[in-house]
């Protein structure tokens, strides 16, 4: 019988195994209660993030897609709205960590990048939320409270992913 | 497992001095300019475009707001006299007994309205596209 084992790099383990510690974020945060649907701490994106600056932009791309995917299958939201907009603000993040990770290493931190992929994530959620869910110019009342939850949530989890990174005991 | 006092335990002033990086605070603040600006520009609510105004169940007629003038409406009391000054309106004068709508002052928000229920005449403004009073999905 022909062995028909799929062979598997190093590299697929590595993502594998950080793409389950950023599902298992992705379920706690889940379960939390949030005042106001969407204002979520978005903790997955910290390994994104580190996983970006320790293996390069690809492995983390594949980390935060599977991520994606996996959680709605987990969650039972499969292509449901839900994971529709998570999909579009993990792509548009995704975007903006790209452009972001040329900007000069010496002054812009994880913190930089961790604050312009939030605001990636929500601009990414509320274009498609404005042109297929809700498509009403009200939507715009809810953009300035997401951006200040995109800031605030940025920021700290830029914090935690440069201390993760730096602060190594 | 996931503590929300200790994950916002993070913002402490230690930390920040530590990892947040010049460039970091450059964009932080454009954040937070960002955030302000919105707030500002998008929760400010509509200016209004044009006033329409009502005699009884009737539309008496709509005018742009985007002028000077002002506007003598026959109501069932008598004369109402209405100004339309750049962007806003008011009844200026009214020949009820109570004068709500003249006390009621300048109107330049899309939705906002100017009752005279004695004289039977009633301003609302409206945006080009006209806000909805609730929505339900």
């Amino acid at each position: 019988m022909k062995n028909t084992h799929i062979q598997t790099t190093v590299d697929d383990h590595r993502i594998a195994k950080l793409a389950a510690f950023a599902i298992l974020l992705h379920m706690v945060e889940a379960v939390i209660p949030s005042p106001l649907p969407g204002v979520k701490p978005g903790i997955a994106n910290i390994v994104t993030l580190y996983v970006l600056y320790q293996y390069g932009f690809a492995t983390a791309a594949w980390v935060s897609i599977l991520r994606v995917f996996a959680s709605s299958l987990l969650l039972g939201q499969f292509l449901s709205p839900t994971f529709i907009l998570s999909l579009s603000g993990a792509v548009v993040s995704l975007a903006a960590l790209w452009l972001a990770m040329h900007l000069p290493k010496r002054y812009f931190g994880p913190v930089s990048l961790s604050i312009l992929a939030a605001f990636g994530h929500i601009a990414g959620q509320l274009l498609l939320v404005r042109f297929w869910l809700i498509p009403h110019a009200g939507v715009a009342y809810l953009i300035p409270v997401f951006a200040s939850a995109a800031l605030f949530f940025g920021l700290i989890n830029g914090l935690i992913t440069a201390k993760l990174l730096y602060n190594k005991r | 497992m996931f503590n929300l006092p200790r994950y916002l335990k993070l913002l402490n002033p230690k930390l920040i001095t530590q990892h947040v990086l010049s460039g970091d605070w450059l964009v932080l603040i454009a954040g937070l300019l960002c955030v302000l600006y919105l707030f500002q520009t998008l929760w400010s609510g509509e200016h209004a475009a044009k006033v329409q105004i009502r005699l009884g169940d009737k539309i008496y007629a709509t005018y742009s707001l985007n002028q000077q003038r002002e506007v003598h409406v026959h109501g069932k009391l008598g004369d109402a006299v209405i100004v339309i000054a750049q962007g806003k309106a008011r009844f200026s004068k009214s020949p009820c007994t109570t004068q709500y709508c003249v006390h009621q002052g300048w109107l330049s928000r899309a939705g906002q309205a100017a009752i005279c229920l004695p004289n039977q005449i009633s301003l609302e403004l409206t945006s080009d596209a006209k806000p909805y009073d609730a929505l339900n999905y």
